[in-house]
């Protein structure tokens, strides 16, 4: 025990004083939140610089009634041409010119837009549904129909999803931020069990290469030595988990109380803002501004209605479980070859399921509930990425204690069958491997 | 009193058998010789001493009682396959090293730095072990064999890789080892290193041990009765005073001096051979030829192939 205890420290150790280590656990979490700040930090960027835009309109409909933006103003020249604007057009300070012609009341394509730049695809949108709206108004008006009844029709569903847990309690949840969470935690088990398992198959290779592996052999047994290299290196992954998390949300508040003071101030504001609908009911919503907050605050409610305890619990087991299955896999593999060239024909198979599981995984966001998902979650093989994807969305406990329960036996099994692979392959030099010779070793007395 | 016996260990592989039915005694405080061609099963009878593979049948003792898994504390191997962890420092690594054998923490570093000032390689410890060369990693590999100071030490072709000065200070520590009380089995093809230090052999051939006992008395057993005579005068003189009992095997030359190689037959001795030939030539020298471990390796070895 002492000795396996001694195993596990050099191999931990040896790794976490390594200066890749240092590189990764630092640009982790600067790469982790530039993922989250940059997208964010884009949209607030979102083209500040005001454009004009002239209108010629000689159909006479939209003068005054195209809504201006805060980046996009428009001007009426109904006493020029188009040609005396495009005449001055380069000394004006105008972006683009609108040209309206009479026709557009039964012709769509008598709107054309004159620009020394292609222009942006939101100003665009930005002006047909200024127009289609207007236009709908003024047919509907010929039809007799009242401005107030047209504003009152004007109606906005936005669908919140209530979860009714099982001890009567209603939990706002959110599928979009189910589904984030989904993703997030089953690519980071899928990119751990890639990267941690490698690790402990080239460990395993540079023993065998270096030729220490029949010193270390004749002090410890050959399972120890593998399951000190599984075990040591699961607890560097964990650390670097743990390191991440810690490094990320220090970077994120960071960045949040330096850059985005009033983030925290609007928080207060939104949540005003709800309540304020929830008293009046689901009634019309005429501007964008308020609901666009409401939706982000049910976002918020909805993240914080996931059960963290249980997602990060989920998290770990999984990634243990799914790592020490793999991982052994790798072990094997590792004492199998003589270099990591000769990896390629046993990898294949353990590839597979690692990428099913991420194929499976976009179906699984959409429909948690289905046949698949169901039974990809309680396949060991596949079940610690596809498990993790179902968590967020809420999973039956016996459904998730099952497919825990399966995993550990199938990663006993694995242990055991790949110590079997690894205590032969180990003191095989120079021969190339088949599987043949696999299920030979597999039947060895030890 | 024997330190090691095997009892009549059988191991076989898939495809072949690696040892059938080997017994060896390994008596204690002695340097025994394991020798054998390439492919012999040396090395997987050296595996299943140290514990590393198990024998299909057949059963180790050690000290007497049959091997148990602690026992692995008391022997020090130096396999032929050797290597370190290239990135780890040499003094992490030899630590490690001796802590997995059982030694304390502060043992280990106690005699670590006796055994390092000895070698005078304390600049090393805290070197990288790819900066060393590959006989400077050797001597490292070395003291780690032998730090805990084990009762049996295994080297398996131990001089490999050493320079004459570096493999002649080994030699001194293996029969240093042995005057402080360690039993050393050796596994070697080095015939002249053999002859050196053992005591006894064992010579493994095709999984069988076809050959064992001292090295003196194998000697003996193996002389065919061949004298070498060196003289002053002429080769055919000195043939045609021989009787048909006494055959010339070769003429050479000895110290600038005209020499035969006589072989002996029945119902003759040596004394006699002299007395025929000095009146007809002048003796040099005359000396038994007794064989080298060399040519008793290659003889034996050829023999058991037919």
């Amino acid at each position: 025990m002492n000795k396996i205890k001694l195993i596990i420290s050099r191999e931990y150790l040896t790794r976490v004083k390594k200066k890749s280590f240092l590189v990764m656990t630092i640009l982790g979490p600067i790469l982790f939140a530039a993922m989250m700040i940059v997208p964010a930090w884009l949209a607030s960027r979102e083209d500040t610089e005001v454009r004009h835009i002239a209108v010629v309109d000689s159909s006479g409909i939209f003068i005054d009634r195209i809504e201006d933006t805060d980046y996009i103003k428009f001007e009426y020249l109904n006493d020029k041409s188009i040609h005396e604007v495009k005449k001055d057009f380069s000394e004006s300070k105008y972006y683009a010119v609108l040209q309206i012609l009479p026709s557009i009341t039964y012709e769509p394509t008598a709107v054309h837009l004159f620009s020394n730049t292609q222009p942006s695809f939101s100003i665009k949108s930005h002006i047909a549904n200024s127009m289609e709206k207007e236009l709908k108004y003024r047919k509907l008006k010929s039809h007799g129909i009242d401005e107030n009844i047209l504003k009152s029709i004007k109606s906005e569903v936005s669908i919140r999803t209530i979860q009714w847990t099982e001890d009567g309690e209603e939990k706002e949840s959110s599928t979009e931020v189910a589904m984030a969470v989904g993703y997030a935690s089953g690519f980071l088990i899928y990119f751990f069990i890639f990267l941690f398992g490698a690790q402990v198959m080239r460990g395993v290779i540079e023993e065998k290469t270096n030729r220490i592996v029949e010193i270390i052999i004749s002090s410890a047994r050959p399972f120890q030595l593998m399951m000190g290299k599984i075990v040591g290196i699961a607890l560097v992954g964990l650390t670097q988990f743990l390191l991440w998390i810690i490094l990320t949300l220090m970077i994120i508040t960071g960045v949040k109380t330096v850059f985005f003071p009033e983030l925290g101030t609007q928080n207060a504001q939104e949540i005003v803002v709800q309540d304020l609908f929830e008293q009046e009911g689901v009634q019309q919503i005429e501007e964008l501004q308020p609901q666009n907050l409401d939706k982000i605050s049910s976002i918020l409610n909805a993240a914080k209605s996931i059960d963290y305890g249980v997602l990060f619990g989920s998290f770990i087991f999984f990634f243990l479980g799914g790592y020490l299955l793999y991982g052994s896999l790798f072990a094997a593999i590792g004492a199998a070859v003589d270099n990591e060239t000769d990896t390629q024909q046993f990898m294949l198979p353990i590839t597979i399921p690692l990428i099913i599981s991420i194929v499976v995984m976009m179906n699984v966001v959409q429909n948690p509930e289905s046949p698949i998902a169901f039974w990809f979650s309680m396949i060991p093989l596949t079940s610690p990425i596809i498990m993790m994807v179902r968590i967020p969305f809420g999973v039956p406990y016996w459904e998730l204690a099952l497919s825990m329960g399966l995993l550990v036996l199938t990663f006993i099994g694995s242990v055991w069958l790949a110590g079997k692979i690894y205590r032969t392959g180990i003191l095989m030099y120079g021969k190339k491997t088949s599987y043949k010779e696999l299920w030979k070793w597999l039947r060895y007395k030890s | 009193m024997d330190i090691l016996k095997t009892h009549n260990i059988e191991k076989k592989f898939a495809n072949h058998v690696a040892l059938d039915n080997v017994s060896i005694s390994i008596p204690e405080n002695s340097i025994y010789g394991l020798l054998g061609p390439n492919g012999a099963g040396k090395t997987t009878l050296i595996r299943i001493i140290n514990r590393i593979t198990a024998p299909d049948k057949g059963e180790v003792l050690l000290n007497g009682r049959p091997l148990q898994p602690e026992d692995v504390n008391r022997i020090g191997y130096l396999p032929e396959e050797r290597g370190l962890y290239k990135k780890m420092k040499v003094g992490e690594q030899a630590l490690y090293l001796a802590q997995l054998k059982g030694l304390s923490k502060k043992e280990s570093l106690k005699r670590l730095k006796m055994w390092f000032e000895k070698f005078e390689i304390q600049a090393w410890w805290d070197k990288k072990v790819e900066e060393l060369s590959k006989g400077m990693a050797q001597k490292i590999q070395f003291v780690t064999t032998i730090l805990h100071e084990p009762q049996l030490l295994i080297f398996d072709e131990p001089f490999s890789g050493f320079d004459p000065i570096n493999a002649n200070m080994l030699k001194q520590e293996i029969l240093d080892l042995k005057k402080k009380g360690s039993t050393i089995i050796f596994s070697t093809h080095n015939m002249g290193s053999v002859e050196e230090l053992c005591d006894h052999i064992t010579l493994i051939n095709n999984s069988k041990n076809i050959l064992e006992g001292q090295i003196d008395d194998i000697r003996k057993t193996y002389k065919s009765n061949v004298y070498e005579i060196a003289f002053n005068g002429e080769t055919n003189k000195l043939a045609s005073s021989l009787n048909p009992n006494y055959e010339i095997v070769e003429k050479t030359k000895a110290n600038g001096y005209n020499a035969v190689k006589v072989k002996l037959h029945k119902q003759t001795n040596e004394n006699e051979l002299l007395s025929l030939i000095i009146p007809s030539v002048e003796v040099i020298s005359f000396k038994e030829i007794i064989p080298s471990m060399n040519d008793i390796f290659i003889n034996v070895v050829n023999e058991n192939k037919i």
